[in-house]
């Protein structure tokens, strides 16, 4: 079986063998591994992959998949262009 | 920046339920909708639904969706479409993004009712073309007339595996099998029958281990699995598609409650992240209110009931009190409860007993 091929997070192409890697070096919270290998940083913000890596996480540490923590959730929930941003900001200042 | 009573985000069925009872209660509210048509998953549901008369039992998904957005004929409503909601702030404020436009809205109550998205499984090659959700495929072939192939692999036998496979047959799809990692059926019974009286093959203790293809799926490698969920050696079989659609479950779209810090907690049973909220459907943040599947994963049935409920609670607390308050709250209680009564209601009911609601 090839790793390799098994993705676990479709929106940065993360597969379970990039996963593993982190799993053993030590990084065993969704949080670590997200700022390692970008999972959960695309358009789905973590929706699709989380519940992956909470599974890897789990078995890895031969825990309950309920008691793995889920990673943090910021704004902006989806991309939204920067231009856009500022444009209802100078919007926003004209207002004023 | 726009001002209203109420915002309800999501306009599903949860959403739209909601809408029309805080209008009713005299609220000026306005609904942020994701997609360019209101209705949710509805609008890709072309099957006669169950129930009771009061949740549209024996209607079509979609008929329902229209009669929801008929009731709402009022000019108090303003609808959103195409808009996003990408942010949730403390102050009530919500951040939309809508055609390129980014903006804020404030409100004395917000109803989330954001419902759920596709989960995804791990195996090798699930990234060729040709491997869909069951949700996707729903869309493809009942809302823009695409078939996603010719000869299709379910995998998972909920009732949107079920119902999805039923479709396709009706689509002229040949379903090969149908493949169950559990020992049992995880759907009614009513709609496995269907599919068994149609020849499908439905395969339980049975995961998929790898898709195979050149540039696109072309067939799957499925492996038994013993009581333990571990692979059985040398069960390894081959199926040959030319579509795979996997229906492994749902998980609520709790990223707007999470960003705000709402209090909540993971439970299995419910689709993963899920809001603690008051029996006033009320979440630990204050004015904010939260329905459907978003609150754990449940038949839309539960979804209209619960926006209803959401709708009342959230107008009560602004203020505004329904002309039949009390008949309603006791109605749509009852409702729920009805709902979930039964073996079928028995892991919903000890999900939503983690969170603090008890049916038994």
């Amino acid at each position: 079986m090839s790793k390799k091929d098994i993705i676990i997070c479709r929106c940065e192409d993360i597969s379970l063998a990039d996963v593993e890697e982190c799993l053993e070096a030590g990084y065993t919270t969704v949080e670590d591994i997200k700022r390692i290998l970008r999972v959960g940083m695309g358009p789905c913000q973590g929706q699709t992959c989380s519940h992956l890596i909470q599974a890897e996480i789990a078995k890895y540490l031969h825990v309950s998949k309920d008691s793995v923590k889920f990673q943090k959730t910021r704004p902006l929930i989806t991309g939204v262009v920067l231009a856009d941003i500022a444009a209802a900001a100078l919007e926003g200042e004209e207002d004023d | 920046m726009i001002e209203k009573d109420l915002v309800v985000i999501g306009g599903g069925p949860a959403g739209l339920s909601a809408c029309k009872v805080a209008l009713d209660a005299g609220m000026k509210v306005a609904v942020f909708e994701r997609s360019f048509l209101l209705g949710g998953q509805l609008v890709k549901q072309t099957h006669k639904f169950f129930g009771s008369e009061s949740q549209y039992a024996r209607t079509r998904g979609i008929d329902i969706a229209k009669i929801l957005i008929d009731e709402l004929d009022n000019t108090d409503l303003e609808v959103f479409l195409n808009a996003t909601v990408v942010g949730l702030y403390k102050d009530n404020v919500i951040t939309v993004y809508q055609d390129n436009k980014y903006f804020k809205v404030k409100a004395k109550a917000i109803i989330i009712a954001t419902g759920a998205s596709e989960k995804f499984l791990a195996f090798e090659n699930n990234d060729l073309p040709g491997i869909y959700g069951a949700g996707a495929v729903q869309t493809l072939m009942n809302i823009h007339g695409v078939l996603p192939g010719k000869e299709v692999v379910m995998v998972g036998s909920g009732n949107i595996g079920l119902i999805v496979s039923y479709q396709l047959i009706q689509a002229g799809v040949k379903v090969k099998a149908l493949i169950e990692a559990a020992g049992k059926i995880g759907g009614y019974q009513v709609h496995a029958s269907k599919l068994r009286r149609l020849g499908v093959d439905i395969i339980t203790n049975t995961t998929v281990k790898r898709a195979v293809g050149d540039g696109k799926i072309e067939k799957i490698v499925t492996v038994k699995l013993d009581d333990s969920w571990n692979e059985i050696e040398g069960s390894e079989q081959e199926i040959s598609c030319d579509a795979l659609c996997i229906s492994v479950g749902l998980s609520p779209m709790h990223m707007l409650l999470s960003m705000a810090e709402a209090n909540m907690t993971y439970v299995g049973e419910l689709g993963g992240l899920v809001p603690i909220k008051s029996c006033d459907y009320e979440t630990s943040l204050a004015h904010v209110y939260a329905c459907g599947d978003v609150t754990g994963i449940e038949e839309a049935s539960s979804a209209m009931v619960e926006g209803k409920i959401a709708g009342l609670m959230a107008a009560k607390h602004a203020g505004f009190i329904h002309p039949d308050y009390e008949a309603l709250e006791n109605e749509l209680n009852n409702q729920l409860c009805v709902l979930r009564q039964g073996p079928c209601g028995e892991k919903i009911r000890c999900g939503l007993k983690k969170v603090g609601e008890v049916y038994d």
